[in-house]
């Protein structure tokens, strides 16, 4: 961290919001380690009930794909009408697929 | 009488939340950063729902038609019967987190007793807030020790806060008749059977901050009389201003 950042290193931060279900990402938090980060995360995103279980995770162990490779990434998945549950004829009586 | 006693020492638990509350609350969208800021605005909420429970009780118990409001906004200085060390001002950050060690070391004490009270109503007011208290004394201690092992300015702050609050600490082991007649009948504790508790904590956590332990023994008391210092004026001439300024106002 450079010496003139004094807002403290970024978490983000994931809720379970039903023991069962994914954790899922609800925005980032500024602390000075894993205790702090949790605090906060705590503070911030817990405070209507909204959470069973929370992750912090340092910013920098998140690698994100380039936006620049989104067509090598992305693009060749769109043609492929095969791929899509919608392709198959729903069986008679199921609900899910 | 017993029902005078009881009644007495609900206000005093409801008057520190109320008033360590209203404190806190006066930090909202001053604290040293976003996260920290919510952090402390949500012990100043806890805090005031405790109070609001407590003054529901209060009214309860004195059937008089007073609500809660009528005893957290309509009362004066003097019938407010919170310890000095809550009503001291914010003067910086450390004196928030020295003024909050102090009580919050207490308040889980106290609370982890009172889950056991033969009242029913209180016991149940405290299951509840005892989860709150150890929240805020875990967060407190841990800013103890970042700021005590922090830069020479946090330090410095930190131990001259630490020092300048000592003196109103000796108040919340304060035993008097409605404490001793409450406790021979397992309403409420002897703080005084947990004062070592207290010490410990404290004595340790300063310890690992590498902060020294007060040595002055001079101890301040009266809030829990009704006896204040200059500071209490000032919080309630801007918590009760809109109940004086419009009475019976409502939402």
């Amino acid at each position: 961290m450079s010496t003139n950042n004094n807002q403290l290193e970024v978490w983000e931060v994931f809720i379970q919001s039903k023991s069962g279900l994914p954790h899922i990402h609800v925005g980032s938090v500024h602390a000075s380690d894993i205790k702090m980060a949790m605090q906060n995360a705590r503070d911030i995103y817990t405070r209507r009930g909204e959470g069973t279980s929370i992750w912090v995770v340092p910013t920098l162990s998140i690698s994100a794909s380039n936006p620049l490779d989104n067509e090598m990434l992305f693009d060749p998945s769109n043609d492929k009408i095969y791929r899509m549950p919608t392709f198959y004829v729903m069986p008679e009586g199921a609900q899910n697929i | 009488m017993e029902k005078n006693n009881l009644y007495k020492y609900i206000i005093r638990l409801a008057d520190n939340a109320l008033i360590l509350g209203q404190r806190l609350s006066e930090n909202c969208s001053k604290g040293p950063f976003l996260e920290e800021d919510l952090a402390q605005t949500n012990i100043a909420l806890d805090y005031i729902g405790r109070a609001q429970v407590l003054f529901n009780y209060a009214a309860k118990l004195n059937n008089n038609n007073q609500t809660e409001d009528d005893l957290a906004y309509r009362r004066d200085e003097i019938d407010y019967l919170n310890f000095l060390l809550v009503e001291q001002a914010n003067q910086d950050f450390a004196y928030i987190i020295a003024r909050q060690f102090y009580y919050s070391a207490f308040d889980c004490l106290l609370y982890n007793e009172l889950t056991k009270s033969k009242d029913e109503t209180l016991a149940s007011i405290a299951k509840k807030s005892i989860k709150e208290s150890n929240y805020h004394l875990t967060h407190t201690i841990d800013w103890v020790i970042r700021l005590g092992n922090g830069t020479d300015e946090s330090k410095h702050r930190l131990q001259n806060a630490i020092d300048a609050l000592w003196t109103y600490t000796g108040e919340m082991f304060e035993q008097d008749e409605i404490d001793l007649n409450l406790s021979k009948n397992n309403i409420a504790p002897n703080a005084l059977d947990f004062k070592a508790n207290w010490l410990n904590t404290i004595s340790t956590t300063l310890k690992n901050a590498t902060l020294k332990l007060p040595e002055n023994s001079f101890m301040m008391f009266g809030g829990r009389n009704g006896k204040h210092t200059e500071n209490l004026g000032h919080i309630l001439s801007e918590m009760q201003y809109l109940q004086r300024a419009y009475p019976n106002a409502t939402w």
